[in-house]
């Protein structure tokens, strides 16, 4: 079994939901990515999304933005990153690690050569964000044959033949986009995203994640009366963005601290 | 070449298109395609269309022969295609007219474009002053700043211009923060492209309104000349004014076509706009096609002194017309086209764009090479007024 599915199996016998934070790799600085991926995990994170920055990172809102242009300047791409997670997992062997990014970096590496480095670095999941499943065929054989798993957003305007489509393709667990809009956007329904995940639970049968627009403890923690995942990015970016890099780990560990003490109260 | 009926139904030329978006508007580019689809063979849509361009826009664009300086040039004869001429100065307002055509059948209250020069920004601003909508243009800031006349005139027109100043500030952080609008609102907003690049349909779509240019010129060159040119030669930033007056004239094998890129301080500079000439295939903004970036797959910074052609894609019809060999894609550069620009103001009375000076400059290249009896077909894609403050700035005096 993958490292995310035994991660859902877990939790579900524990009757706990994942919570998933999300930052770019790179920033504040490199050196501090991997200590970071530590202090989540220490604080209850579940599965880390780590972030590969782009250039033009087309359905990011302005926090994201910044963030993926401060990892750009201190010259973080995906080779990096790769041998980051080969770090992390020296002292974790068991929290899944979810890249999440755009195609033109994986295009740009080729698909085998990036499949095989990222399983032999221990990374479990890709989500790339303007790879929907009907553009990334020979990629996904290359993700299966190395026992990667494909995560797939959906989105409030994906129809029935859409979610199929996902269904088919996706592994690990879908993420669901909780609004018509970009990372970071503030204008949350809990009652409609509540509807339409019923809706999708009856094509998809992998967990649910849900995220975009989840800012504090109280909103995880409704998200996850029906949610299999929280997902948390622009949130914990943003407390990044404001600290120094002496405190920024610290702040980041109590932030998901503070965010898993209220999912599980 | 053989019958060609490209993009296949996924929206791909050979390797290059497709539909390389985030979930959220995979839906709304469906939409777009059936109604495309629907309203592109419907008679009053066309009829609609072509009488739009015929008195609101002021088609067809005459071909004018510019005799003056093909003599001081000395070989080819040099034609030019007067897309200058046309309604807000530009070819851009061809796709603007039925962008927004289509915007209205489908019920869509709220347009969006990206600007670079500022022209794809006025021809829009001004379909949606006349049809009613309301109109936002996305424009880096530092193409804000040296296309400041376009500026004043979207906002004249009624449109809101929003500066864009994330990434390098200039064409393709504009498409982005697009992007990112029609994300958010996209049960209400219409997204006008402004080039033949984007995801599927919008590379097919904008050629298709963007052709009137080469059928045009196909009855207007041997009504004046007795034959087809020799070559037709339009410069290529994103690609819609090449791909315009190149489409129709895909099956007539012996006329050259040739695709003029930006290359800006030159191409071993790095600084320049020439992805056809020094990039490699990659994706952006919706499709697969020939980027400038970096080993990491980043998007790198361009450079050009015009900013309709600062930009790190092109369509992808352009990248499958390159691979195929069907069409040739050369680049020039600041200088040159800076020289050309002043030589067609002096030598013809036509102050051209400065995207469109890039045509004009590889025309000059090659004329003096050619007989006398040959022929250049020069698309001049827009007028330069626009332009007067960076030439003018170029030359050391303020305005
Ligand atoms: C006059 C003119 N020509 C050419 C271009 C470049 O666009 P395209 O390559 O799509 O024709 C522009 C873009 O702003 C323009 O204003």
């Amino acid at each position: 079994m993958s490292r995310i599915a035994t991660c859902f199996a877990q939790l579900k016998q524990q009757n706990k939901k994942a919570l998933i934070p999300f930052f770019t790799a790179g920033d504040p600085a490199p050196a501090l990515t991997v200590p970071m991926m530590h202090a989540m995990v220490a604080a209850g994170a579940d599965i880390i999304e780590l972030g590969v920055p782009f250039s033009d990172p087309m359905a990011d809102g302005p926090t994201i933005q910044r963030s993926s242009e401060r990892a750009l300047a201190n010259h973080v791409g995906l080779k990096d990153i790769l041998a980051m997670v080969k770090q992390f997992r020296q002292d974790n062997s068991a929290t899944p690690v979810v890249l999440m990014g755009y195609a033109n970096p994986i295009e740009a590496m080729g698909y085998e050569k990036f499949a095989t480095q990222a399983q032999a670095a221990g990374v479990d999941g890709v989500l790339t964000v303007d790879y929907p499943p009907e553009e990334c065929t020979a990629f996904l054989e290359c993700l299966t044959k190395h026992d990667l798993d494909p995560i797939f957003l959906l989105a409030p305007t994906s129809v029935n033949a859409r979610v199929a489509a996902v269904a088919r393709a996706a592994r690990g667990f879908v993420y669901y986009v909780s609004l018509k809009g970009v990372t970071g956007s503030a204008n949350l329904d809990l009652t409609a995203v509540q509807a339409r995940l019923a809706e999708l639970r009856q094509q998809i049968s992998l967990p649910l994640g849900v995220g975009f627009g989840i800012r504090d403890g109280a909103m995880a923690k409704a998200m996850s009366q029906f949610a299999d995942a929280v997902v948390i990015g622009s949130r914990i970016v943003q407390e990044i963005e404001n600290a120094s890099p002496e405190t920024v780990v610290a702040r980041v560990e109590s932030l998901v601290k503070s965010i898993r003490t209220a999912m599980d109260s | 070449m053989q019958v060609y009926d490209l993009p296949d139904a996924r929206g791909y030329f050979g390797p290059y298109g497709g539909v390389f978006v985030a979930e959220t508007l995979m839906q709304a580019l469906e939409e777009l395609k059936l109604a495309y689809e629907h309203f592109r063979f419907d008679p009053e849509f066309q009829a609609e269309y072509t009488n739009d361009l015929k008195h609101y826009v002021g088609r067809a664009s005459p071909v004018y022969f510019a005799k003056r300086w093909s003599e001081q040039l000395g070989g080819a004869r040099i034609y030019l295609k007067r897309e200058d001429l046309n309604h807000t100065g530009a070819h851009k307002i061809n796709n603007t007219i039925g962008q927004a055509l289509l915007a209205k059948r489908m019920g869509k209250k709220r347009v969006i474009a990206e600007t670079g020069a500022g022209q794809h920004g006025v021809a829009s601003a001004t379909v949606a002053a006349r049809m009613g909508m309301e109109c936002v243009v996305y424009m880096g800031s530092e193409d804000v700043k040296r296309q400041s006349p376009n500026v004043f005139r979207m906002k004249m027109l009624g449109a809101t211009v929003v500066p864009v100043e994330s990434g390098s500030k200039t064409l393709k952080d504009a498409l982005n923060e697009a992007m990112r609008d029609w994300v958010t609102n996209v049960d209400s907003t219409f997204y006008i492209i402004g080039t033949v690049a984007g995801p599927h349909p919008y590379p097919m779509m904008v050629r298709d309104f963007q052709s009137v240019i080469g059928h045009e010129a196909m009855a207007q060159m041997p009504a004046l000349t007795g034959r087809q040119p020799d070559a037709i030669i339009a410069c290529v930033g994103g690609g819609s004014n090449a791909m315009g007056i190149f489409y129709p004239y895909l099956g007539l094998e012996e006329v050259r076509l040739i695709g003029v890129e930006a290359a800006g301080l030159g191409l071993a500079s790095g600084k320049h706009a020439a992805p056809l000439n020094a990039g490699t295939p990659g994706v952006l903004h919706g499709n697969r096609t020939y980027l400038m970036q970096d080993e990491n797959g980043q998007i790198i910074e361009t450079h050009s002194i015009s900013a309709g052609l600062d930009y790190p894609g092109v369509g992808p019809e352009h990248a499958w017309l390159k691979d195929s060999g069907r069409a040739e894609y050369v680049a020039v550069t600041d200088q040159e086209a800076l020289e050309a620009f002043h030589d067609l103001c002096r030598f013809e009375g036509i102050i051209p764009a400065l995207e469109s000076s890039h045509a004009l400059a590889y025309a000059a290249k090659i004329a003096p090479s050619m007989q006398r009896d040959q022929i250049l077909l020069v698309n001049l894609s827009g007028r330069g007024d626009k332009d007067i403050n960076t030439v003018a700035s170029l030359s050391g005096i303020s305005l």
